[in-house]
C-alpha cells in the first residue's frame, strides 16, 4: 500500500489536544504513523485545514424504510441525478439519495465513517446489503431493540442478566452496534393504534412502563460493555411541549452515572425540546433542556438540525408519523415489524415561513450553542428527517458564524424571530469546536479508539479543507468557508486519496463494524427458544440471521461483557 | 439420504421457510410441509427433460449447442453492439443477480424493467402517489382480527397464505380460525345433503329470497361473533371465498365503486343508491361496521384489482380507505406479490437507482417513467433493438405485436428450461435454480429477506444468473474498451 505525506497542513485533532498546530501527518497502510519515507507520496497541506475524517452518529441511509421511501418518492429523485463516470456509478438524490450516490456524496464533505441508526432485527439483511452499496464510508447500524418482546418480557420479569444475554444474541445475529430504542413502549403500542404519552405510562399487554425499559436497557448496555451508550430516541418526539417528557428521561438515568461515562445518548434532540402546550403557542425549550445537559454529565446528543427544504421524514416512531400524516395530509407510509418495531414515513417541506419549522431551526442552534461543551452534542440532520445530510456545510456556517445565522433568521417567520434565543447568542464556534462536534465528539460517543483523530495507530481516514485559518476568518467570510466544507479538497479514506477537490477520484469499499459480544455464558438457544421464536416470528430460527455472505468489507469488534 | 430443515420455498411470494426436504443421490425425493405448487416444483419439476443443459447459439435459424465462453461473447456483442437494448425479467432470480443486472444496465445505456410492470406496477405506482400503511405479515398472524382477502384468490395462487400468516394461524392476542372452517365446511356438507334430501322428499324446497340486482347474500349470523373474521371480495367464488365468513361478489371492473362506496360508509355518509357494484347498500354497511370495529384489519388485494379497469386508480382508492380507517382504528394494506422474488427486484433497483422499476439509463443517469420504459410499451412501440430476457417468459405471456417487435432483433434468454422464449431466442443460456441449486436473497410479499438455500448440485458445468451476469458485465466492457481504442485509431489516422 501507498504512503502519504500530509505535509505543512493546520491540524486540528481534538482528541489529542491540537488546535490549528502546523505538522506534517504521515500514514503507511491506512493507517497514521509517526514518520513517512522517502518513497511517500506528498500532498501539501500548506495553508489547509487538515481534520481527522467525519464521523456521523445518527443518519438515515440504508435499510426498508429508507427504501421504501425512495420507491414512493420518485418526485424527489428527477430534481438531483448524477451521471454514471468511468470510476462512478449513476444514482439520484435528493433527500433520499441511492445508495451509491449517499458513499460519493458524504467522502465529497469529508466525511469517512457513518451510522446507520436504525434496523429492523428482521430486516437487517437488506440493511447490510445496502450498506455493501455504500462505498467510501465505513458503516456500522444499530438495531432497534426497545419494544422487541425478550426485551420487554426480559425487563418485566426484572431478569437483566437474560435480557443482556439476549441484546448481546441479538447484536451477534443482526451485526449490529448499538442499542437503538424509539419511543419506547409506544411502539408495542402502536401494533393497535395506540401510543404512551409520558414515561410512567402502561405499555399494553406487557405490564411495563417506558421508564423500566429505558432504564432496564441502559443497565444492560453496562453489562455488556458496549463501546457506545443506549441510542435514545424519546417518547412524545415531534409533539409540543415535549421537552418536559425529556426531561424526565434524562433524570432517569442519573443514578446510572458511576463510572464518567455517559448513560445514554438523546438522538436529534431538536425534535425533543419542543415548549408550549399546542401548535398554536410552540416555543423553544432549548434554554431548560440545555442547562440541565450543562449541569449534568451523563448525557450525550446530537442536534437533528431543520433545513428549510423539502425532505422526507422516516422513523421507527409510527404513531409519530401517523401525527405527523393528519397534519399534513400528504402521502404516508406505515410499516410494523412483528414482535420488534414499527416505522413510518411522510414527505415533508420544513419552510422558513412556517412559525413551527423555523421555531424547530432555531431550537436546534440553540441547543448547540447553549450545551457548553462540545463533546456533549454533535452535528446531524437526523438525515433526512430534518433535512438531507448534504447541507452539513449550511450548519457549519450557522455555528460558526452570526453573521450566518442572523442572515437566515431574518428571512424566518416574524413569530419565530421574535421568540427565538438566537439574537442573544453571540457564541461562535471555533475550528477546534467544530472538529469536535463532526468528528471527534461522534468517535469518541460511539467508542470507536481508531476513529476521529490523528494519533499513532488511528485509521487514516483523513478531511482537508481549503481553509486557512491564520489568513481567513471564517466567521465573516462565512461563504467561502462554507464552499470548503462541502467540496474537501482531499479525503482520504485508509490512507488512499478518494476525494480531490470535491471530485471523486478513486473507489474504495467501506468496511461494516459490529460487535461480537461474548458473554461468561451465551444465550442458550434451546427447543424452547426455537418454539418461541417460531411463535413470535414468521421466519425460522435458522433463517433468522444475518450470515457473513451480507457483509462485503467485515470489521468485527469483540467485546467482552460483564454478565 | 439427507434431510434438510428450514429450506425456502423458491416459488410465490409468501417464501414459506419451514420446508423440510429429502435429497437422495442429489435429487429431491421428498418434501414435507410445503404445499402442492411447491412439491410439484421442488419435487418434480425442476429437473425435467424441459431443462436446459448447454448454452445454445442461433446459426442458420436453428439453437446450435456452444460453449460458455462463445455465448458468453456472443450476447455480449449483441448487447454492445444494440443502440438501446432492454434487460426485462429478473422477478425469479435473485437479489444479487439483480445487483449486477443494474450494473449492466447501467454500462449498456439500456432499458430495465422487471415483471412488475405487468403486475403490481399500478401498486407501486398507487403507493407513489398516496403511500402505504402496512406491516410484516407476522403482525397480522398476532394481532389481525379482520383479513379482507380482496380481487385475490390466496387458496391457488399462494396456498399457505391463510394457513401460515392470516386467519388460520395463532399468533399472541388472536386465536386461528382452523376448528371453525372445519365445522364450516362439515356444516356446508350436511346442510347441502339435508337440503337434497328435502328437495327429493318432499319436493318443495324454496332458496332463501335475495334482491333482484345482486348474487350476493346477506352477511351471515356469525360476521358477528368475536375473534377472527374473513372477508373475500372477488367477481366470481373462488376457493378463498368458500373458507371465508362472508363472500361478497362485485360485478367485474367495479371494484372501485365499491371501495369508494365503503369509503363514505366508514365516515357515515349516506348514500342515494340501492346497490353498488351489485352489492346491496345494506351489506356493505356491515361490512364497514365490521371494519371500524375491528382491532386489526387488513386488506391484501391482487390483480384482479390492479389490471381491471381503474388499475392504480382501484389501489390508491382502496389505500384512501385504509387511511381512513386508520382514524378510527388499525388497518393495514398489502399486495399479494406473485413471483418469490419480484419484491426483491423492486428493493434491488430502488437502493441503486432510487427507482423500483420502468428504468432508463439511456442519458446516463437513471430515469423512470412507467408507460415509457416499461417493457409492454417499449416493445409496442418498437423502441429498443435487443432484449436480454432473466428468469421470464415474455415470449408465452405478452401480447402479439409486443413479441413480434422483439424478436424482429436479437434476444438473448437466460432461464433454467427451454420455455417459449427460450425457442425465440438467439442465444439462451441455461441456469441454476434459484433457491434449490444455488443461494441467494429474496424479499417475502412483505419486505422481509430470506436467504434462500442450496439442496442440490446443480447439472455440470451450469453457472447461476449472477456468474453468467458477471461474465456478460465483464465481456462488454471488454468489446467496450476495444472499440473505444480502434476509434481513437481510426481518429488518429
Amino acid at each position: 500500500m501507498t504512503e502519504l505525506l500530509i505535509k505543512n497542513g493546520f491540524v486540528f485533532d481534538p482528541i489529542n489536544g491540537i488546535d490549528g498546530e502546523k505538522m506534517d501527518i504521515a500514514i503507511k497502510n491506512g493507517k497514521i504513523v509517526e514518520k513517512a519515507t522517502r518513497r511517500a507520496k506528498v500532498i501539501d497541506a500548506s495553508g489547509l485545514t487538515v481534520m481527522p475524517g467525519g464521523v456521523d452518529i445518527h443518519t438515515h441511509v440504508a435499510g426498508t424504510e429508507v427504501n421504501t421511501a425512495r420507491i414512493i418518492r420518485p418526485e424527489d429523485h428527477v430534481k438531483d441525478v448524477e451521471r454514471k463516470t468511468a470510476i462512478t456509478r449513476a444514482g439520484t438524490g435528493y433527500s433520499i439519495p441511492s445508495t451509491f450516490t449517499t458513499g460519493y456524496r458524504y467522502s465529497r464533505m469529508g466525511y469517512t465513517t457513518i451510522m446507520n441508526p436504525s434496523m429492523p432485527p428482521l430486516e437487517a439483511k437488506h440493511t447490510h446489503e445496502e450498506l455493501n452499496d455504500i462505498p467510501l464510508v465505513d458503516k456500522a447500524t444499530y438495531p432497534l431493540l426497545g419494544d422487541w418482546w425478550f426485551v420487554l418480557e426480559n425487563l418485566s420479569k426484572g431478569d437483566i442478566e437474560a435480557c443482556a444475554r439476549h441484546v448481546a444474541w441479538m447484536l451477534d445475529t443482526t451485526k449490529g452496534y448499538a442499542i437503538k430504542i424509539v419511543n419506547p413502549g409506544g411502539l408495542e403500542s402502536w401494533g393497535f393504534g395506540h401510543n404512551v404519552h409520558s414515561i410512567d405510562d402502561q405499555v399494553p399487554n406487557f405490564c411495563i412502563t417506558p421508564r423500566e425499559i429505558i432504564r432496564g436497557l441502559a443497565k444492560v448496555n453496562k453489562l455488556l460493555n458496549l463501546p457506545h451508550t443506549i441510542h435514545l430516541h424519546t417518547n412524545n418526539l415531534g409533539l409540543p411541549g415535549n421537552y418536559k417528557t425529556t426531561l424526565d428521561t434524562m433524570k432517569a438515568f442519573e443514578d446510572l452515572y458511576t463510572d464518567g461515562k455517559p448513560v445514554a445518548h438523546i438522538t436529534h434532540i431538536q425534535f425533543s425540546s419542543f415548549g408550549g402546550d399546542s401548535w398554536g403557542n410552540m416555543r423553544s425549550g432549548a434554554e431548560e433542556i440545555a442547562s440541565y445537559i450543562n449541569a449534568h454529565r451523563h448525557i450525550t446528543c446530537d442536534m437533528g438540525q431543520v433545513i428549510f427544504t423539502d425532505t422526507t421524514t422516516m422513523t421507527a416512531d409510527g404513531p409519530f408519523e401517523f401525527t405527523l400524516y393528519e397534519l399534513s395530509g400528504h402521502k404516508w407510509v406505515n410499516g410494523d415489524v412483528e414482535t420488534e418495531t414499527s416505522g413510518g414515513i411522510i414527505p415533508f417541506h420544513y419552510k422558513r415561513n412556517n412559525a413551527v419549522n423555523a421555531t424547530q431551526w432555531s431550537i436546534a442552534l440553540e441547543l448547540a450553542l447553549l450545551i457548553e461543551d462540545p463533546w456533549k452534542i454533535f452535528l446531524t440532520t437526523d438525515h433526512p428527517n430534518g433535512g438531507p445530510f448534504f447541507a452539513y456545510p449550511r450548519i457549519l456556517a450557522w455555528l460558526y458564524s452570526k453573521k450566518a445565522r442572523m442572515a437566515t433568521l431574518h428571512r424566518c417567520h416574524k413569530k419565530a424571530q421574535k421568540k427565538s434565543l438566537l439574537l442573544s447568542i453571540d457564541r461562535e464556534l471555533s475550528l477546534y469546536e467544530l472538529a469536535i462536534m463532526t468528528r471527534a465528539g461522534q468517535a469518541k460517543a460511539l467508542g470507536l479508539k481508531h476513529k476521529g483523530h490523528l494519533g499513532v495507530g488511528a485509521d487514516a481516514d483523513v478531511a482537508i479543507y481549503n481553509i486557512n485559518p491564520e489568513t481567513m476568518d471564517i466567521a465573516s467570510r462565512y461563504k467561502t468557508a462554507r464552499r470548503a466544507f462541502k467540496h474537501a479538497a482531499y479525503t482520504i479514506k485508509d490512507g488512499k486519496i478518494v476525494v480531490k477537490d470535491g471530485k471523486v477520484v478513486a473507489y474504495a469499499d467501506g468496511r461494516t463494524m459490529w460487535l461480537d459480544v461474548e458473554t461468561k455464558e451465551p444465550c442458550v438457544i434451546d427447543e424452547e427458544m426455537k418454539r418461541k421464536f417460531r411463535e413470535y416470528w414468521t421466519v425460522e430460527y435458522d433463517n433468522y440471521p444475518v450470515f457473513d455472505h451480507y457483509l462485503k468489507v467485515p470489521e468485527k469488534l469483540t467485546i467482552k461483557a460483564t454478565v | 439420504m439427507t434431510v434438510i430443515n428450514s429450506v425456502i420455498c423458491p416459488i410465490c411470494g409468501c417464501l414459506c421457510d419451514d420446508i423440510e426436504v429429502t435429497v437422495e443421490d442429489n435429487k429431491i425425493v421428498k418434501m414435507k410441509n410445503g404445499c402442492a405448487v411447491c412439491e410439484s416444483k421442488m419435487v418434480h419439476g425442476y429437473n425435467d427433460e424441459e431443462r436446459l443443459l448447454t448454452p445454445m447459439i442461433r446459426k442458420n435459424g436453428e439453437l446450435a449447442p456452444a460453449t460458455m465462453d462463445e455465448a458468453v461473447h456472443k450476447a455480449a456483442q449483441i448487447l454492445t453492439d444494440a443502440k438501446y437494448p432492454l434487460l426485462f425479467g429478473w422477478s425469479s432470480s435473485t437479489c444479487e443477480a439483480q445487483r449486477v443486472g443494474v450494473e449492466l444496465a447501467e454500462e449498456l445505456g439500456a432499458a430495465l424493467d422487471n415483471t412488475c410492470s405487468i403486475c403490481h406496477g399500478p401498486s407501486v405506482m398507487a403507493t407513489q402517489e398516496i403511500g402505504i400503511p402496512t406491516c410484516t405479515l407476522g403482525q397480522i398472524r398476532h394481532r389481525a382480527d379482520l383479513i379482507i382477502y380482496w380481487a385475490c384468490d390466496p387458496w391457488s395462487a399462494h396456498p399457505r397464505h391463510v394457513e401460515r400468516y392470516t386467519a388460520f394461524t395463532e399468533g399472541r392476542f388472536e386465536k386461528s380460525e382452523w376448528k371453525d372452517y372445519l365445522e364450516k365446511v362439515k356444516g356446508a356438507s350436511s346442510r347441502k345433503k339435508v337440503e337434497a334430501a328435502s328437495r327429493r322428499i318432499l319436493n318443495r324446497y324454496q332458496p332463501p329470497p335475495r334482491p333482484e340486482t345482486c348474487t350476493v347474500n346477506a352477511p351471515p349470523q356469525s360476521f358477528l361473533k368475536y375473534g377472527r373474521k374473513m372477508i373475500v371480495v372477488d367477481v366470481r367464488k373462488t376457493m378463498t371465498a368458500e373458507a371465508a365468513d362472508y363472500f361478497i361478489q362485485v360485478q367485474p371492473n367495479k371494484d372501485y365503486e365499491v371501495l369508494n362506496a365503503l369509503r363514505c360508509l366508514v365516515v357515515d355518509q349516506e348514500l342515494d343508491v340501492d346497490t353498488v357494484g351489485g352489492v346491496p347498500v345494506e351489506y356493505l354497511k356491515e361490512v364497514a361496521d365490521a371494519m371500524v370495529n375491528c382491532e386489526f384489519g387488513v386488506i391484501f388485494f391482487g390483480l384482479g384489482l390492479t389490471q381491471s379497469a381503474g388499475r392504480f386508480r382501484n389501489i390508491e382508492d382502496a389505500i384512501a380507505l385504509t387511511r381512513d380507517l386508520n382514524r378510527k382504528t388499525k388497518f393495514v394494506i398489502m399486495p399479494m406479490r406473485g413471483h418469490f422474488n419480484v419484491t426483491g427486484s423492486n428493493v434491488v433497483f430502488a437502493w441503486s437507482t432510487g427507482y423500483p422499476y420502468a428504468i432508463d439509463f439511456s442519458q446516463g443517469y437513471p430515469q423512470y417513467n412507467p408507460g415509457e420504459f416499461t417493457t409492454i410499451d417499449l416493445l409496442k412501440r418498437g423502441d429498443n433493438d435487443a432484449t436480454l430476457v432473466i428468469s421470464s417468459d415474455p415470449g408465452a405471456h405478452f401480447p402479439k405485436p409486443a413479441v413480434q417487435n422483439m424478436v424482429k432483433h436479437p434476444l438473448i434468454v437466460i432461464d433454467p428450461h427451454m420455455n417459449c422464449t427460450s425457442m425465440l431466442g438467439d442465444v439462451v443460456f441455461p441456469t441454476q435454480w434459484c433457491g434449490i441449486e444455488c443461494e441467494g436473497t429474496a424479499y417475502r410479499m412483505d419486505h422481509v429477506p430470506i436467504m434462500l438455500r442450496k439442496v442440490v448440485e446443480p447439472p455440470p458445468c451450469i453457472l447461476n444468473d449472477e456468474e453468467i451476469l458477471r461474465r456478460i458485465l465483464e465481456e462488454v466492457r471488454v468489446i467496450k474498451a476495444q472499440k473505444a481504442k480502434a476509434e481513437i485509431e481510426e481518429t488518429c489516422k
